[in-house]
């Protein structure tokens, strides 16, 4: 039950702060009126988004023909940016989901804006999953729906069929962890509101909420069971995104460590993107107290991992290509390395595998400039990955004389650049009407951490407890 | 409706406080209808004396409805309407249908056991909160009596709260 952190942790939240403070320093960027910088940047990403609708209507309109695809390389920048996002959408859950399984405390100032991010990025891949449709209105074609046509039902052997149940299962239980983590916070808001306009939209979504004794007993279970049922599903939806390639027949795709080296490379590639977007919120509104240096050293040590992962899977795809003693296979991991697509391979592997290593060192961990450019590099990097996945195993086929080089048009481009401008604009929107911290959370966690507290706690006739419980850890529960 | 719930409220700014205060006023003979927080105390519950949740409960069933009619959507399509020999499978393939089943037992587990926390304590979009005190969503830890439920004083439960730590005690009528 009680509070009391090892002295050894480092503090969750710096500076000192009370309950109030907390519930003051979040709901001020909500309450008050858009900054500058938020404005210049929110349009910026409008612009993007624009042009992006722009280019994903044409694409919509005329056919994926405008795409740079030829007969030979059918997949490429399409479902690369859809594995690359849903990849970064893989690391909200993940921190909300398998840190509170895991008691990770330090996921509490971080959580709220990954799983906004994590809700973004699936939506991101979604637009990309409707795009490669080609006829985009018929999308509902990939469910088991009665239809005039027997009724011919969607294959359950497929993968394809289990990423439309896997996506779209994702989106929606991760939206409903996300809206039900928000409640409280929104009630703060409600509570709190000065205009007849923010009364009532806040009051509508918070949707009564008191705070009673009975509801939070209840909420805890209901936040927890759905932590428990997330964890699987966020490493299942990885798993089969994989299996699209893994159970084909293509030399390069039909390999059996696709879903765990997948999985891997997901959270890689969603903590780098959470560790962007947190050192860019922690600047604009002065969240140094909230998201400490701390934080963004774990963030590190967790890319640093998950990057040495993803290089040995690299080396195991390669090994096994070679050990397996099939032609094909092995062709096509030599090709992926010195063929004409060689520095797409190396940029991956600069990115991906070298560049983490440097957060072997302290420093480095806890300089928030090189924090910033690393994470930033390995999305690159991880892009790569599945862009040298998809494109460099399917551009040299069986038939030499079907041998062709994918190159982007415009339209690839400025879909690409479309959800940017989604992904961005949504996040703006989140940061600026909704609290970029979970408040409840971070103040449940304060205690033995704000250096107020210990002092009234010991105020309060709980010397003899205090001194037996100083330096042992007590967990929460 | 012309009779009025009259509330006694007692304030808190301490979480910890506020736990002992829960004891302490149970044991002295005042009945405390509810605890406001704003954020979970562990424990609370029990201690108001609150039964235990069986949201579990519904959530454990709503996951096996989920199970159960994920595969009966599969085997009626797969088996029993069209069946089509796929790569050489079986009809009923279950290796096979074991990623869609979990989606839709997980899918049916979120949406259930969520729905039932709303119902259950009847939150809903629009829905008016009855609030005590506009802080406690902020910094401060309401608890509160009905004077129907308590046949001491209003005076006596106010010392009592007092003296078990309340910063302050109002009256609040509905």
């Amino acid at each position: 039950m009680s509070h009391v952190v090892s002295p050894i942790r480092e503090k969750l939240v710096s500076g000192g702060k009370s309950y109030h403070d907390v519930t003051q320093d979040i709901c001020r960027q909500v309450e008050g009126a858009p900054t500058k910088e938020w404005k210049i940047a929110f349009g910026i990403s409008c612009v993007i988004f624009t042009y992006g609708a722009y280019c994903l209507g044409y694409t919509w309109w005329q056919g994926i023909g405008v795409w740079g695809l030829n007969k030979t390389v059918g997949w490429a920048w399409d479902i690369t940016n859809f594995v690359w996002w849903v990849g970064i959408g893989h690391a909200g859950t993940l921190i909300s989901a398998v840190l509170l399984l895991f008691r990770q405390k330090w996921r509490t100032s971080i959580n709220r804006s990954a799983e906004a991010m994590t809700i973004f990025a699936v939506l991101c891949a979604a637009s990309f999953i409707l795009a490669h449709m080609g006829r985009p209105w018929l999308f509902h074609w990939a469910l088991p729906l009665p239809n005039t046509f027997g009724s011919l039902w969607v294959n359950f052997n497929s993968p394809l069929v289990w990423d439309v149940f896997a996506i779209s299962t994702y989106l929606s239980v991760s939206l409903v962890f996300w809206y039900m983590g928000l409640v409280p916070d929104l009630a703060t808001i409600r509570d709190r509101a000065q205009t007849k306009a923010s009364k009532f939209w806040y009051g509508l979504f918070s949707l009564g909420w008191t705070g009673s004794a009975k509801t939070w007993a209840r909420y805890e279970y209901v936040s927890l069971i759905l932590a428990g049922i997330s964890t699987p599903l966020v490493l299942s939806v990885h798993t089969i995104v994989s299996m699209d390639f893994a159970t084909s027949v293509i030399p390069g795709w039909h390999t059996t460590i696709f879903p765990p080296y997948f999985v891997a490379g997901a959270i890689f590639s969603g903590f780098a993107m959470v560790q962007t977007l947190l050192l860019v919120t922690r600047v604009t509104f002065k969240l140094e107290d909230y998201i400490t240096i701390e934080h963004i050293e774990m963030m590190n040590i967790v890319i640093t991992v998950t990057g040495s992962i993803v290089g040995i899977a690299y080396l195991t795809e390669f090994f096994i290509a070679w050990y397996s003693g099939v032609e094909y296979e092995s062709y096509c991991f030599v090709n992926r390395a010195t063929g004409p697509y060689w520095w797409a391979y190396w940029m991956m592997m600069t990115c991906n595998v070298i560049s983490p290593q440097v957060f072997w060192f302290k420093k480095v961990r806890q300089s928030i400039l090189l924090s910033f450019v690393i994470s930033v590099v390995v999305n690159i990097g991880m892009w790569f990955e599945r862009f040298v996945i998809i494109v460099s195993s399917l551009h040299r086929d069986y038939l030499p004389s079907s041998w062709a080089m994918f190159s982007p048009t415009r339209y690839d481009i400025g879909d690409y650049l479309f959800s940017f401008g989604l992904f961005f604009t949504l996040f703006f929107l989140f940061a600026k009407f909704l609290p970029v911290i979970n408040m409840f959370e971070v103040k449940a966690v304060m205690k033995g951490v704000s250096t107020k507290y210990p002092k009234k706690q010991v105020a309060h006739k709980q010397i003899e407890k205090e001194d037996t419980k100083i330096g042992e850890e007590v967990s929460e529960s | 409706m012309n009779t009025t719930e009259r509330y006694l409220v007692g304030v808190f700014d301490d979480d910890e406080e506020l736990l002992h205060a829960v004891t302490d006023v149970k044991t002295r003979g005042v009945k405390i209808e509810e605890v406001y927080t704003p954020f979970p105390i562990h424990g609370l519950d029990v201690a108001i004396g609150h039964p235990r949740t069986r949201i579990p409960i519904a959530a454990f069933m709503f996951g096996c409805l989920g199970l159960v009619c994920i595969l009966s959507l599969i085997s009626y399509t797969m088996y029993f309407d069209w069946p089509m020999i796929i790569g050489g499978k079986d009809f009923f393939a279950l290796p096979d249908f074991i990623p869609v089943s979990f989606e839709g037992t997980v899918l049916f587990t979120a949406f259930g056991m969520v729905g039932t926390f709303l119902v259950t304590n009847g939150l809903w979009p629009g829905k008016e909160p009855k609030t005590f005190d506009l802080r406690s969503t902020d910094d401060k830890f309401i608890m509160t009596i009905n004077m129907e439920d308590n046949k001491k004083t209003e005076a006596e439960i106010e010392s009592i709260l007092r003296n078990s730590g309340a910063i302050e005690v109002n009256v609040k009528q509905f």
